[in-house]
Formats: C-alpha cells, sequence, structure tokens
C-alpha cells in the first residue's frame, strides 16, 4: 500500500467514525444498509471472489444466521452475543454440509451455483412450514425503547447500530485483507484461475475449497444476526429469498469480485443508485412498483457489458492506488 | 378405497399433462445451453413476458392463446436471435459467472418492466372451453390443460424433427458437440448459436401461450419457473431434448401428487429435494451423456 493509498483510507476512517454526529436519521439509515452490503459481499468475495465458486445461495446463511439468534433470544431470553456463536455454528454446519456433498461429488461451475440456489429455496419452503419459527406469518423480537443503549442485547438506537456494523464491515475488511495474503489465498486463488492445474501442482484443492465456503457461511451468520436485531422481524420470503441472495452478489460484481475494495465501492454505489432513484421516481411522479428494480437491473446490465472486471480496478488505476 | 384411487389417477393425469407444457419451457432452456452453452437465467421471465403477449392479444383483439402462439413465437424467435448475436455473443471468452450476470439483470429488467407496465394484479384468459372436461372412463380431463399438452409436445416434436433431419439443425448440433470443430469445417457458430437461442425462444414463447390458460399471471412469476426450468433440465440431463420433456413430465406429476398429500405451497420443495439429490448423485441427469 502507497502513501497516497494510506492518506485515503485515514480520511475515510474519519469520515466514517464521525458521520453519525453530522447527519440526520434517513442518512445514517442509508450509512448503515451500505455498510451492511459491504460486509456480506465481503464475505460473499470470499468464496468466488477469491476461490471462483459462484454462489447464489447466501440467504440460506444470512437467513439461518438471523433465526438461530433470534429464536435463542425470542423463545428461550438468551442474548444475541451469545446467539451469535450458535449462528456462526449452525452456519458453519450448513455451508461444510453443502461444500462436503457439492466439492466431494464434483459439482462445479453452473451446477454449484444451481445446488446453491437448491439449498436455500429449499430451505425457505422448509422455514415457511415451520410453525415453531413463526412459519411464513414471520418471528418477530419484542420492540423495546430505543433511547437507551443496551449493547449487551443488541437493543439501543441506530447509531449504535451504525457503529456495530461498521465494527463489522471494518473487521471483514481486514481479515480479507490478511487472507489474499496468506497461503490459503494464494492457494484461492490458483483453484479460481485453474483448478486442474492447481491440484497437479499438489494444492489439496478440496480442503482449500471447504475453508472458503465454511469461513464465507461463518461470516455470513453475523449479518443476519445483525438484520434480526436491527428490523426485529424476519420473513422466510424475504430473508432466504433469491433476490436477497442477489442483492448479497450486486455489491462486490459491480465493484470488482476479487478484490479488496470491490465489493466495498459495490455497496456504496448500490444504495446511492437506490437512494437516488427513489427521489428520481418521486421527483418525476413516476412512483409506481419495479421502476426502482428496473434501474438497479439496468444499472447492472451497463457494468457487466462495459466494466468486465467492475469499478474498482478501473477506478484504482486511476487513483494509482494498489488493487 | 377406489375413489381416492380415481382421484389420485385423474391428479396423476393433470400433472402428466402440466409436465408437457413444463417439458416444453425447459426444452427452450435445454436447447440453449446444449448449443449456445447459455445459462439462460432469464428463462421463466421470458416465458412470462410471453403470457403477457398471450393475454394481450387476447383482451385486445380476441386471439385465443392457441393461435396467438404462432406471433409470439416469431416474434420471440427475432427476439432470442437478436440478443444472442448483439449482446450475449462477446460473452462467449468470458468467464461463466459473467454470462450468469447479464442474463440475471436481464431477467430483472423483464420482470420489472412487466411490473411497472401491468401493474401486479393477476390475470388470466376466460374461455368457455376451459371450463369443459372430458370424460374418460373414470377420469375427467380438462380441455384447456389436454389442448395445451399436445401444442407442447407436438411443439417439441417439431423442434426435435428440426434438430435432427434438416441441414440447419445438424449443424447447429455439430456446433454443440463441438464448437472449434465446426468453425474449422466453416460453420458460422455465431449465426447458429444466435438460431438455436431463437429456436429456444419460440419455444419458451409457445409453452408461455399454453401456460395462460393452466394459471394465473402475476410479472413475478418468472424466478420461479426460471428456477423449475432449471430443475427440470438437470433431472432430465442438461443439453438433452428427451430428458427436458420426460423431467417436466416427472415434476409435473410429483408437483401434483404433492400438492395433493402434503400442502400445495410445499409442492415446490419436493422438486428441490428432487435437484439436489440429483445434482449429488447423477449430475449429468437421467437421460443426459457426458457432461
Amino acid at each position: 500500500m502507497n502513501r497516497r493509498a494510506l492518506s485515503l483510507l485515514v480520511v475515510l476512517s474519519v469520515f466514517f467514525l464521525v458521520l453519525p454526529w453530522i447527519t440526520n436519521a434517513y442518512v445514517l439509515s442509508l450509512a448503515t444498509l451500505f455498510l451492511f452490503f459491504a460486509y456480506t459481499g465481503q464475505a460473499w468475495n470470499i468464496l468466488m471472489g477469491f476461490a471462483g465458486q459462484l454462489s447464489l445461495g447466501h440467504s440460506l446463511y444470512l437467513g439461518v444466521g438471523a433465526y438461530s439468534a433470534a429464536v435463542l433470544y425470542s423463545h428461550f431470553g438468551v442474548g444475541p452475543w451469545a446467539g451469535l456463536w450458535v449462528s456462526i455454528a449452525m452456519c458453519v454446519l450448513l455451508g461444510s454440509v453443502v461444500g462436503a456433498l457439492a466439492f466431494r461429488a464434483n459439482v462445479a461451475g453452473v451446477y454449484f451455483t444451481l445446488l446453491t440456489i437448491a439449498f436455500a429455496e429449499f430451505t425457505r419452503i422448509g422455514f415457511d412450514h415451520f410453525n415453531w419459527l413463526g412459519g411464513s406469518g414471520g418471528l418477530f423480537l419484542k420492540v423495546t425503547q430505543r433511547d437507551q443503549i443496551d449493547l449487551l442485547n443488541l437493543r439501543g438506537t441506530a447509531q449504535m447500530f451504525y457503529y456495530v456494523m461498521l465494527a463489522l464491515a471494518v473487521s471483514a475488511l481486514a481479515l480479507c485483507t490478511s487472507l489474499l495474503r496468506s497461503r490459503a489465498g494464494f492457494y484461492w486463488q490458483a483453484i479460481r484461475e485453474n483448478e486442474d492445474a492447481a491440484r497437479a501442482l499438489g494444492v489439496d484443492t478440496f480442503r482449500w475449497k471447504m475453508l472458503a465456503i465454511t469461513l464465507s457461511a461463518a461470516m455470513t451468520a453475523p449479518a443476519g444476526v445483525f438484520h434480526a436485531f436491527y428490523y426485529n422481524n424476519l420473513f422466510p420470503e424475504q430473508i432466504f429469498n433469491i433476490s436477497r441472495s442477489i442483492e448479497i452478489i450486486l455489491g462486490p460484481i459491480i465493484g470488482g469480485i476479487g478484490t479488496l475494495f470491490g465489493p466495498i465501492i459495490g455497496a456504496a454505489l448500490l444504495t446511492l443508485l437506490a437512494d437516488g432513484s427513489t427521489e428520481l421516481v418521486a421527483a418525476i411522479g413516476w412512483d409506481v412498483p419495479g421502476v426502482k428494480q428496473l434501474i438497479y437491473g439496468t444499472a447492472l446490465l451497463l457494468v457487466i457489458v462495459f466494466l468486465p472486471h467492475g469499478i474498482w480496478p478501473a477506478v484504482a488505476r486511476k487513483l494509482k492506488v494498489s488493487k | 378405497m377406489p375413489i381416492d384411487l380415481v382421484n389420485l389417477a385423474n391428479v396423476i393425469v393433470s400433472g402428466v399433462l402440466t409436465g408437457l407444457v413444463y417439458g416444453l419451457m425447459a426444452l427452450g432452456l435445454s436447447v440453449i445451453f446444449g448449443v449456445a452453452r447459455v445459462v439462460n437465467f432469464a428463462h421463466g421471465e421470458m416465458m412470462t413476458v410471453a403470457m403477457y403477449f398471450a393475454v394481450m392479444l387476447f383482451v385486445h383483439l380476441k386471439l385465443d392463446p392457441f393461435f396467438s402462439a404462432f406471433p409470439v413465437a416469431t416474434l420471440f424467435f427475432v427476439f432470442g436471435y437478436l440478443l444472442q448475436a448483439n449482446i450475449i455473443n462477446p460473452f462467449i471468452t468470458r468467464p461463466d459467472h459473467a454470462q450468469f450476470m447479464l442474463l440475471l439483470a436481464l431477467g430483472v429488467i423483464l420482470t420489472n418492466s412487466l411490473l411497472v407496465i401491468f401493474g401486479p394484479d393477476a390475470r388470466s384468459v376466460s374461455l368457455d372451453y376451459l371450463l369443459e372436461s372430458i370424460e374418460l372412463g373414470p377420469l375427467l380431463i380438462d380441455r384447456g390443460k389436454l389442448y395445451a399438452a399436445l401444442v407442447a409436445l407436438s411443439t417439441a416434436l417439431a423442434s426435435f424433427g428440426d434438430f435432427r433431419y434438416t441441414d440447419t439443425g445438424t449443424a447447429i448440433r455439430a456446433c454443440a458437440d463441438n464448437w472449434f470443430g465446426a468453425k474449422v469445417v466453416g460453420l458460422n457458430v455465431k449465426h447458429l448459436y444466435a438460431l438455436a437461442f431463437g429456436i429456444g425462444s419460440a419455444c419458451v414463447a409457445v409453452a408461455g401461450c399454453m401456460m395462460i390458460l393452466l394459471v394465473d399471471l402475476t410479472p413475478n412469476l418468472g424466478p420461479a419457473y426460471t428456477l423449475l426450468a432449471f430443475v427440470i433440465v438437470i433431472v432430465g440431463g442438461l443439453g438433452s431434448m428427451n430428458g427436458a420433456l420426460l423431467g417436466g413430465v416427472l415434476v409435473g406429476v410429483s408437483e401434483a401428487i404433492a400438492g395433493l398429500f402434503i400442502a400445495p405451497s410445499a409442492k415446490s420443495m419436493l422438486s428441490f429435494a428432487l435437484l439436489i439429490i440429483v445434482l449429488l448423485l447423477r449430475p449429468r441427469g437421467l437421460l443426459g451423456g457426458k457432461l
């Protein structure tokens, strides 16, 4: 990392740290949403961007992570920080089951993608009929007054949630930075570029792919817990939906798959785009359902056609900072 | 209990008929994947667009969906050809996921364009004979469903014949087997890919015109049908044409039976379980060749 990049990083850190003190509630909620997708994008990027396995079923880990902690809290009174570990354990278990089945049976490429979708959809319909967890009617957490900060129970103000998400996003970035330079990171990239060649050179591809999927799933779990306690309601139809998986992967794809800052840039652009299109739609009075998603889809199409490697690599070259 | 057996037989027959329409939809996906190697993640969305065409032609021109299938299929053929020739062909040499995302984006655009244009309300086609049924011994068969299945089957057979017996069909199959070899012997691979995408689109257009006789139409049907089409082609064997029809019938029947014995809302759970099992145990599908 050169001096230019370092100074950019310092400016950004200060900006994000003071943001809650200089903006209103609406901007803060947008910023929280941005950090949420920067974080989940980072988690997904480990599996796809680093190890080259395209998962379109990350809503599975988000949903199971969310439901685990939420059920422990609402049914048994177990706090979210204890529940977090259960969530992570559940996601590690699920990730290793999906990974072990897929990678042992040599399910690769588009078949792997379809398998991840199938698991997520299967779980979605299962949760829809699982009445103990609220079924399709949803699971709700008790909403308490939001003026006091109770970090232990993750109950508190919007500022608290913002800082929790900021901490998560920064740790994810730090983790991914060190991962990419570790032995695992180099093995993953070898597998991504050419799996047969990697195996021929003696890389235990099964083992490293397993590490990628379990790590990616485990990292998605805290985002699920956050989602449950931030929104206080969970519906299988929403949290397990394939459109949720697509939302997770949009950021990294638009920003740049396999890069460290791609997921962050992508999430920022998408949040701005979502907000911008909401205002645009309101301004021209064309407020019918679907317009926002239409703008989203078009933006995605344009990026894929014209910027095959995403936005960040192009920007990084301009700013003369390393990828 | 004989009454229950009759009931079951009725459900199975209805599942087979619906399954043939599913099969034609999946056949389109299978052709597109088998030849052009395009994972058409906008397949269900394309079918939903075809269904809207059928409904609009019915509402405004009183055109029966059995007749509107011809113009809609022609339109879709042209659309599919142009889409592949202009937008997807440059992606042949790009990584798989890029192409995947391209079609996903197209699907999002199609679904939400429909939502913007037509709104979220459910629509359907009301024809008198759709309410009639044919008595065949103890069986009661929906006339609409029967005709839809027959049209689907004959469209599928026509495209089988097209691929098997015409020169263009042979060339397309050559492309599917080995695009490099096809290029070497002087075939215009990009043109043939576009043709394959056009034929696949025409199949899904006919399937859509038939499907409008079976279900109520809303703009957000697309993603579920995309997934269903993938379940079917993978169960039958991705790239295998007979497999698509067989898979369609299997999924149609299993959905119908699941709707009878479990909850109707849980029926697609069975399809996804089937997909997981087939992917893990026999990834090339029931009738598929080598991967």
